[in-house]
C-alpha cells in the first residue's frame, strides 16, 4: 500500500471506498499510537487494539512517542513515518515525560493537536482527570483497561474517520467537532449523559468526555502518591464523584 | 487422564482461584482476548509479568537495604508492580501493593519490608498456581483437546 501522508484517508479505504462506509470494520483501518513505559500493560493494550482491526504502534514513553510522530526536538511535525496516527492512547504515570505533559506537547503542535488523545491511568483522581479534559484528552480510562472500554473507543475513531474521508474526499485532515459527532450519534452507547465537571476552570461549551470511567470505583486509594503528583491533586470524596461522573 | 477429566480439573482449579482472590475478572478477559490465531496471549502476557515482578523485587529489595532509602523511588517500582499485577488479573499482589504504597508515602520504613515479604509472597502464591493451571492446559492439549475459555 502506498504510504504518504496526504490522502491517507484514501490509502486506508481502498477497495470499498465510494463515500458510503456504513461497517466501523471496514477496510479504514485504525492506527492506534499507544504509550505506556509497563510491559505488561503494553502488550495488552496492543492486543486490545489489534483485536479489533486497528493497527497498533506501541512505545515506552512520551519522547519516543513525539518522535514517532515526528514532534522531537526541532518542534516541528514532518515526516509521520508515513503512517497517520488516528488515536494516541497514552498511560499517565510515566517517568520522564507524563501523559499529561505528552498530552499539552501534542494539543501544541498545529499539526497534532487535532490527534484524539485518550489517558489511562490507575488512579482515578479528579483533578487529573478534570485536568487531562481540560487539557484536551478526549477521554480518560481507568486501568486494568478492558475490551469494552477499547471497543468504544475504537467505534468513536472509527466514526471520526468516516466523518474525515466524508468531509473532504481524503485529502485534508479537516474534521467536525466533537461536539458535531456528539450530537448526530444515536446507537453509540459511548455518550456521556452526566453533567460535565464543573471542579474546575472549564468552558460551558466544551463537550463532555465520552465516558471518564468504567465500572472502576473512581478513587482507587485514599493517599496522594508520592510519583505523578501534579499541583491541584487533592482527594476527593467518592459523593463528589459520583455526582461529577457517570459510573458505567 | 483423558480430556474430559483434565478440562474438569482445570476448571475447578481456575474456580478456586477465583474463589480465594488470587485472580479476579482481568485475568478473565486476557483470556477473552485469546483465540486460534494468538493461542499463547495469556501465557505470553503472564510470562512478561512473571521477567517484570522478579525484576521489581530484586530493585525493591535493593532500594530497601540502603542506608537512607529513597521512598520515592520505592514507590515506583510498587506502582509498577501494581500495575502488571492489576492488568492480568493477579488480585491478591495487587492488593499488598495498595498497602505496600501506603507505607511508602508514610515513608515507614518497618512498614515497607512488612510489605515486601507479604508481596513476594503473594507472588510467588499466584507463580506457582499459574504455571499449574497452565500445565493442566498443556496436558489438555496433549492429550488431543482444546483448552476450556
Amino acid at each position: 500500500m502506498a504510504r504518504n501522508g496526504v490522502g491517507a484517508w484514501r490509502r486506508r479505504s481502498t477497495d470499498q471506498f465510494d463515500g458510503s462506509h456504513s461497517s466501523p470494520c471496514g477496510s479504514e483501518e485504525v492506527h492506534v499510537l499507544a504509550v505506556d513505559d509497563n510491559l505488561v500493560d503494553q502488550k495488552v493494550i496492543e492486543r486490545l487494539f489489534k483485536i479489533l482491526s486497528c493497527k497498533v504502534t506501541a512505545v515506552d514513553s512520551g519522547i519516543r512517542a513525539l518522535q514517532f510522530l515526528g514532534l522531537d526536538e526541532e518542534k516541528t511535525a514532518g515526516n509521520l513515518n508515513g503512517l497517520k496516527v488516528d488515536l494516541i492512547i497514552t498511560d499517565y504515570c510515566m517517568p520522564g515525560m507524563t501523559g499529561y505533559e505528552l498530552l499539552k506537547k501534542i494539543k501544541e503542535s498545529s499539526a497534532l493537536r487535532d490527534i484524539p488523545v485518550v489517558i489511562m491511568s490507575s488512579e482515578n483522581v479528579l483533578a487529573r482527570i478534570d485536568r487531562c479534559m481540560a487539557e484536551g484528552a478526549e477521554d480518560f480510562i481507568g486501568k486494568p483497561v478492558k475490551l469494552s472500554d477499547v471497543k468504544r473507543l475504537k467505534d468513536f475513531m472509527t466514526r471520526d474517520v468516516v466523518d474525515r474521508v466524508r468531509s473532504d474526499g481524503g485529502g485534508t485532515t479537516q474534521t467536525r467537532t466533537r461536539q458535531e459527532i456528539f450530537n448526530v450519534s444515536s446507537s453509540s452507547s459511548s455518550v456521556f449523559s452526566a453533567p460535565s465537571s464543573s471542579s474546575g476552570p472549564t468552558t460551558p461549551s466544551r463537550p463532555p468526555p465520552l465516558s471518564v470511567s468504567s465500572s472502576k470505583p473512581m478513587i482507587e486509594e485514599s493517599h496522594r502518591h508520592l510519583n505523578c503528583i501534579e499541583e491541584g491533586d487533592q482527594q476527593e470524596s467518592s459523593a463528589k464523584c459520583i455526582l461529577a461522573c457517570s459510573q458505567r | 487422564m483423558d480430556v474430559a477429566q483434565l478440562k474438569r480439573q482445570l476448571f475447578e482449579y481456575t474456580t478456586l482461584l477465583f474463589h480465594e482472590g488470587f485472580l479476579d475478572e482481568q485475568f478473565t478477559q486476557l483470556q477473552q482476548l485469546q483465540d486460534e490465531n494468538n493461542p499463547d496471549f495469556v501465557v505470553e502476557v503472564v510470562s512478561l509479568f512473571f521477567d517484570d515482578s522478579e525484576r521489581l523485587l530484586n530493585e525493591l529489595a535493593t532500594a530497601l537495604d540502603q542506608q537512607n532509602i529513597d521512598f520515592n523511588k520505592v514507590d515506583a517500582h510498587v506502582h509498577q508492580l501494581k500495575g502488571s499485577s492489576s492488568s492480568i488479573g493477579a488480585q491478591r499482589v495487587q492488593r499488598v501493593c495498595i498497602a505496600f504504597r501506603n507505607s511508602c508515602q508514610d515513608k515507614n520504613v518497618e512498614g515497607c519490608l512488612k510489605c515486601l515479604q507479604e508481596v513476594k509472597h503473594e507472588y510467588s502464591l499466584i507463580k506457582n498456581k499459574l504455571e499449574i493451571l497452565f500445565n493442566l492446559e498443556k496436558q489438555i492439549l496433549a492429550a488431543g483437546g482444546s483448552p476450556p475459555v
